[in-house]
């Protein structure tokens, strides 16, 4: 075997126009990532601003709105939906730094709120232990770290859906252990009560304005905390045993360490949470820290796009004051859904006349479906909308509700799907043609079954925002396109 | 080139290195000895075990026999990072960049075992974290400036998934150089590139040679490059060392040519 003479050296590239039309393609992938027209200029002058600013106006505006007169029901919502953001700024850690899919994060916010009812109550010895939070604070995220890294530990090898197994039955295993263990110390079944309020050198928490005050100082300042560790060595680490640990482990790396870092860190977020949770309900019960809260915080971190911190935060409070605030009642949950539907139509349906068309259709549908169901019989619309106010005005004689709706609504909820199916792979014509009485049987089954099952009702609608979402948006409402990398 | 025998222990020192995974032995005996600022290619036809021998090296295997001395110390049951923090980096035959966090972002992230700063500190932005951190900065703008134009500032905030295929090998050598290396472990550098780019690569072997004074172990199927830049060529056949010395010599070793020809079928018939 042999080779010809080497090739000559390359000659020098022409520098300037080349590089020139190279960066010209480069940049265009990122003027892309902006919407057209005025709202592309607002998020470019909204990206020029740096990331302090931006969190201290979204402090302001936090702070500022219980001002404007929030009831007690809202306040209660802003509570909770804060206490989700918080969890779910931690979860970004573990789950959008570290990519490591941890199903047991809910055991940790158990842990912390467990941890600060058992410091600051008379669960313990003869006349309890009253901790101030000063104290107590720091003792439950620093054991929930220490927790994180002995959860850690055993699985720090697994990644994936081996990850999630194990972690998901140490999420259960909390549970039954709250259950079941120690009844005179954890309460059992029936938790913990008389837990003392946030308190320190002499002041207390009480009320429900102190807590939601309280908790937006302490989801912004982590935010803030979490913004300086992601620009760190240690966020880059993560982030790059995310992408890829093999090539992390060659890069000087410590893979394993690194993860364990996340768990503790991830761990400590959550306890903060759960201690402010405890407080401010003054009470913890097992079924507080179970799967289906779990799933919350996940709709939130993936709603609002898993990497960013905004986008954690954002999404929490999206999903809960949808799932917790507006979807209890049933006039605010009717603007929701009909909010929506004419959203979708009207961000989905090119050109207008296929809207309009569409809007005056299913008008007209509805109109003489509804009269020609009160020909035959007066008692098929005896039933009345639940919401009331100018929507339940307008649906009266366009929406049929008949007197006794629970199984006509079950199988119109059965036909629904079918149709939504059906609407998915047919194209064409015939789709527009099919939106119309899907479109009508979507509220008729909404009014008939749906609005009076609110708590499922509320899964459900959760689960068509994600999917919505996912397809609209994959990176989620804040959050970076990403590629997927191989494994 | 001769294998220096003087006193001084050489960079890397491959002694009878055997891996078996089960029945099969991947790897049979190696030797290899590769001195300070020295090019040496690794050749052979495929499935003969040099990315294998690259994994021994760096740690993601263990041998089942045999030792590796780095700088005069067994390197072997190190743990990866381990290795790369005593001045072992790599490159991949199947690139495995950081493909979501930025380009300069990759190239920081391999500092991780050269910088201190621990959470809180990096938190708090102390001095001497934000000193470190400025540090891996200008470390990182450096070694993407050895790349010219090619990774020019404008992509630096660029995500890597952005790069095209060529600028995504170069990226990874940059990220390799910010592991501040010894010696560097490149796997088919110049895969997938076209003539001109080939060309490039061997340039740019000898100048991270000349101007970053690292030796270099390179696995490499284009000959062009192998004949370009290799100080010493060692050829692998079957997890077998079949040949060492300089290209000519390698390249008209019978052994060589068998291996990746076949047997003449002529000299087979004989007489």
């Amino acid at each position: 075997m042999s080779i010809d003479t080497p090739p000559p050296p390359a000659s020098p590239q022409p520098a300037g126009p080349q590089v020139g039309a190279d960066e010209w393609v480069a940049r265009q992938q990122q003027r892309r990532e902006y919407l057209p027209g005025g709202f592309g200029q607002m998020q470019r002058a909204i990206d020029g601003v740096g990331w302090w600013p931006r969190l201290a106006a979204a402090a302001v505006a936090g702070l500022a709105l219980p001002l404007i007169g929030l009831g007690g029901f809202q306040l209660q919502v802003g509570i909770d939906a804060l206490v989700v953001a918080l969890l779910a700024i931690g979860l970004n850690i573990v789950v959008g730094w570290a990519g490591l899919l941890d199903l047991g994060y809910v055991a940790f916010f158990g842990f912390g709120a467990y941890g600060f009812a058992l410091l600051s109550s008379s669960q313990i010895g003869r006349h309890g232990i009253h901790l101030p939070a000063i104290a107590s604070l720091p003792i439950v995220m620093i054991a929930a770290a220490a927790l994180g890294l002995i959860v850690g530990w055993p699985s720090r090898r697994l990644f994936g859906d081996y990850l999630a197994i194990v972690t998901l039955f140490f999420g259960e295993a909390f549970v039954a252990f709250t259950n079941n263990v120690a009844p005179s110390k954890l309460g059992g079944p029936n938790g913990i009560i008389n837990v003392d309020p946030i308190n320190s050198f002499g002041h207390s928490v009480t009320s429900n304005e102190g807590y939601y005050y309280l908790l937006v100082v302490l989801v912004v300042g982590t935010m803030a905390v979490l913004r300086l560790l992601e620009t760190s060595r240690t966020g880059r680490a993560w982030r790059a045993v995310r992408e890829d640990s093999l090539a992390a482990g060659a890069m000087t790396i410590p893979v394993n360490r690194v993860k364990l870092m996340a768990f503790a860190f991830g761990a400590m977020v959550a306890a903060l949470a759960g201690t402010i949770f405890a407080a401010q309900q003054i009470s913890v019960f097992p079924t507080d820290f179970d799967t289906p809260f779990l799933i919350v915080i996940y709709a939130g971190l993936i709603l609002g796009g898993a990497g960013s911190i905004a986008g954690a935060a954002t999404g929490a409070l999206v999903v809960m004051v949808i799932y917790d605030g507006l979807l209890r009642s049933p006039t605010d949950s009717a603007y929701l859904f009909y909010g929506m539907i004419l959203l979708t139509m009207v961000v989905k349906l090119r050109p207008w006349r296929r809207l309009y068309l569409i809007l005056a259709a299913t008008a007209a549908f509805g109109f003489a479906a509804h009269s020609i169901a009160a020909a035959i019989s007066p008692s098929a619309v005896a039933g009345g909308s639940q919401s009331t106010g100018w929507i339940a005005d307008a649906l009266r004689d366009w929406v049929i509700v008949p007197a006794n709706p629970q199984t006509i609504g079950n199988w119109g909820f059965v036909l629904l799907i079918c149709l939504l199916i059906a609407l998915v792979q047919i194209k064409g014509a015939w789709r527009t043609v099919l939106l119309v009485p899907t479109i009508y049987l979507a509220s008729f089954v909404w009014e008939t079954r749906l609005v009076a099952e609110p708590a499922i009702t509320r899964q459900i609608m959760i689960g068509a925002i994600l999917i919505v979402m996912m397809n609209a948006r994959p990176q989620g409402l804040l959050g970076a396109r990403r590629v997927e990398t191989p494994q | 080139m001769t294998v220096p025998q003087d006193s001084v222990p050489p960079l890397l020192e491959l002694n009878s290195l055997s891996l078996a995974f089960g029945g099969l032995l991947a790897l049979s005996e190696i030797d290899l000895r590769i001195g300070d600022r020295e090019i040496v290619s690794l050749i052979g036809p495929n499935g003969a075990g040099k990315t294998t021998v690259f994994n021994v090296i760096t740690g993601v295997y263990r041998p089942s026999d045999g030792d590796v001395r780095f700088a005069g110390h067994s390197i072997v049951g190190r743990p990866p990072h381990r290795v790369a923090q005593l001045g072992i980096a790599r490159t991949f035959q199947s690139l495995r960049l950081f493909l979501n966090m930025s380009v300069i972002e990759n190239v920081m992230a391999a500092t991780y075992g050269h910088t201190r700063a621990t959470p809180p500190e990096s938190i708090l932005r102390l001095p001497w974290a934000r000193r470190e951190e400025r540090q891996v900065r200008a470390l990182a703008e450096d070694v993407l400036s050895f790349f010219g134009q090619r990774l020019a500032g404008y992509r630096w905030d660029q995500p890597a998934y952005s790069l095209s295929y060529a600028n995504r090998r170069r990226l990874e050598i940059a990220r390799a150089l910010a592991t501040n290396p010894k010696l560097l472990l490149l796997d088919e550098p110049a895969a997938g590139m076209n003539p001109a780019e080939t060309r490039e690569v061997t340039e740019l072997i000898a100048r991270l040679r000349d101007e970053r004074g690292v030796a270099i172990c390179v696995i490499e199927h284009d000959m062009h490059v192998v004949a370009g830049c290799s100080d010493r060529v060692v050829a692998l056949d079957h997890g077998v060392k079949v040949a060492e010395g300089d290209f000519d010599e390698v390249a008209n070793d019978p052994a060589v040519v068998e291996a990746y020809l076949g047997r003449d079928p002529e000299a087979l018939a004989g007489p």
